[in-house]
């Protein structure tokens, strides 16, 4: 695997040299390897929002590099445009955004930017809709018919058809009802896996970071907190918690158990997982009981 | 780059200037303006301008507040200054002229007097807008339409529709910037481009703001209906507007400075007249 985003000692600080300047990103250093599974997580204001938005040169850094594909975004003489392609940022409440008569025109927006052809356009539109679930009939509608759920698809649908190297989704799912949640999450999901593509997906909840991703960047005070696979970030659940953001709710009851005296470890995160080390802890109780 | 947009810019502070009673501040303000198209000669411009330096001194507000809402209207003054320079005919010889416009001494001295002029309303009336904060002022204006009131116009709801448009400012703003990060992130070109590219640019922004502003109508026009909203009619404020002793003071002060200035044009003979 190789490198596809990399930032060295990103600092960024809103309303520079005003009264009122406030430091975003203080000293942030990290990489990401092509085709990770990304959750960054962090408390509001923890700078994550405008993180993300350097990783396409919406933000330039006020101090620092941030490099995709091992290319400076700010370099003399880049095309900022390029990136762009390269790393698909969906912001948050992206159905805000839709302006065109018709999903499928809004959805080909982006790849009309690329200058690509118009059965190339067409071929990515039918593609990424088939990604987001959205149907056939529902590409010929206004996207203002449709309702908050499907906008949010036919929004991401727009950046997919982009077919970005990196694809950043800041908050897909805020808003939604559990199921739209889990549909939306299981669809990007899939996505990854069909695609290969590198995504950072920004999440509150750490139940979807802990579901989806395999890597977790935990920003805090506008740093880099923690920065590890999903199972040493949360077996670090009581760091977690000082910082002020909550461990998945199983998480959470293996910690209390641990504290109770079991033995057992504290990396537990999914349910599957829970299953089968309560199982196993189950299993050695007993044999201790017939011994 | 859109933050910096001056509309009614308040300047927070707390000199006499930005106590004083809206309703005086709004009359004087007008005043000012009819002086300064009434005593249109260089004595009445110079002693307006020093009275304006005088209450921007009293305000405590800086100069560079006064350059920045200049700037904006740079090109309209250089405009007027130009067409005065060329088209004002005057007496005797021209000074110089290019091609067919001749330019005479008593065009010159227009020019500048517009100019001047000109710089001066709208330090003036920038001065109201830096001294009264957006919601004050609209409450002074619904004071003082009230009359009107009585033929059936609608004084209060024309106050409401200002102050939620002034409200809704900053809050569009920061929509805009948020749909253009959007478009700009699907490959938008906003920056560069022929003028007709650019135009076409604007309408995947126009749209969703436009969407926006009337969602957000809605939902505040149903917040404002759920508080029981029905309009101007028996609603009382929770700050009244009070003329004290003060603001006659100031009113006294102002009406006679402005008095002077109108003087000059009756009093003041030769070439300062």
């Amino acid at each position: 695997m190789s490198e596809i985003i990399r930032v060295e000692h990103l600092k960024y600080v809103y309303n520079p040299g005003m009264p009122d300047a406030t430091t975003a990103l203080d000293d942030v250093s990290f990489s990401i390897e092509e085709g990770d599974f990304v959750g960054i997580i962090g408390s509001t204001g923890s700078g994550k929002s405008t993180l993300i938005s350097h990783f396409n040169g919406l933000n330039r850094p006020t101090e620092g590099r941030v490099l995709v594909d091992g290319k400076d975004l700010w370099a003399p003489g880049a095309d900022l445009r390029s990136f762009r392609f390269l790393v698909g940022l969906v912001m948050q409440y992206p159905e805000y955004q839709l302006f065109e008569e018709t999903c499928a025109k809004d959805i080909a927006y982006g790849p009309r930017n690329m200058g690509l052809d118009e059965a190339e356009i067409q071929r990515r539109v039918k593609q990424a809709a088939a990604f987001v679930g959205l149907s056939g009939e529902l590409l010929e509608k206004s996207p203002f018919e449709l309702s908050g759920g499907q906008k949010r698809r036919v929004a991401i649908a727009g950046v997919m058809a982009m077919q970005p190297r990196v694809l950043v989704l800041d908050e897909p799912a805020a808003g939604l009802d559990p199921e739209g949640r889990d549909a939306i999450l299981g669809q990007i999901k899939a996505y990854h896996e069909a695609t290969g593509i590198t995504v950072l997906l920004v999440s509150h909840s750490m139940e979807d970071i802990a579901k989806y991703a395999n890597r977790v960047l935990v920003l805090h005070k506008a740093g880099v907190a923690m920065y590890d696979t999903v199972e040493n970030v949360f077996a670090r659940a009581r760091e977690l918690l000082e910082l002020g953001l909550s461990v998945p709710q199983v998480t959470q009851i293996f910690l209390k158990l641990r504290q109770m005296g079991l033995d057992i470890p504290t990396d537990v995160y999914t349910i599957p997982y829970a299953v089968k080390t309560i199982r196993r802890a189950l299993e050695a109780k007993q044999k201790g009981e017939v011994r | 780059m859109l933050k910096d947009i001056t509309i009614g810019q308040y300047y927070p502070g707390r000199s006499i200037l930005h106590r004083c009673d809206p309703r005086l501040k709004l009359v004087a303000t007008i005043a000012y303006i009819v002086v300064l198209f009434v005593a249109a000669n260089p004595l009445g411009i110079v002693l307006s301008i020093l009275l304006l330096a005088a209450l921007y001194r009293t305000a405590r507000i800086p100069g560079k507040m006064i350059l920045r809402s200049l700037k904006p209207i740079v090109p309209l003054v250089l405009f007027t200054a130009v067409l005065n320079l060329f088209f004002v005919s005057g007496q005797g010889e021209p000074l110089v002229s290019f091609w067919i416009f001749p330019i005479y001494a008593e065009g010159v001295r227009q020019a500048i007097l517009i100019a001047v002029r000109v710089c001066a309303l709208i330090a003036g009336t920038s001065l109201l807008t830096y001294t009264t904060s957006p919601i004050v002022l609209t409450d002074a204006i619904e004071n003082l339409l009230r009359p009107l009131g009585r033929l059936h116009f609608p004084v209060h709801e024309l106050a409401m529709m200002m102050t939620i448009a002034l409200r809704f400012i900053p809050t569009l703003i920061e929509e805009t910037e948020k749909i253009m990060n959007a478009q700009k992130a699907r490959g938008a070109m906003l920056d560069n481009g022929t003028f007709t590219q650019r135009i076409k640019a604007l309408v995947p922004i126009l749209i969703p703001l436009f969407i926006s502003a009337f969602r957000r109508a809605d939902e505040l026009a149903m917040a404002m209906e759920c508080r029981c909203y029905h309009g101007g009619e028996g609603r009382t404020r929770l700050k009244q507007l009070r003329f004290t002793a003060s603001d006659a003071r100031c009113a006294v002060v102002l009406a006679l400075a402005l008095a002077v200035i109108v003087a000059t044009r009756f009093f003041v003979p030769g070439w300062l007249g």
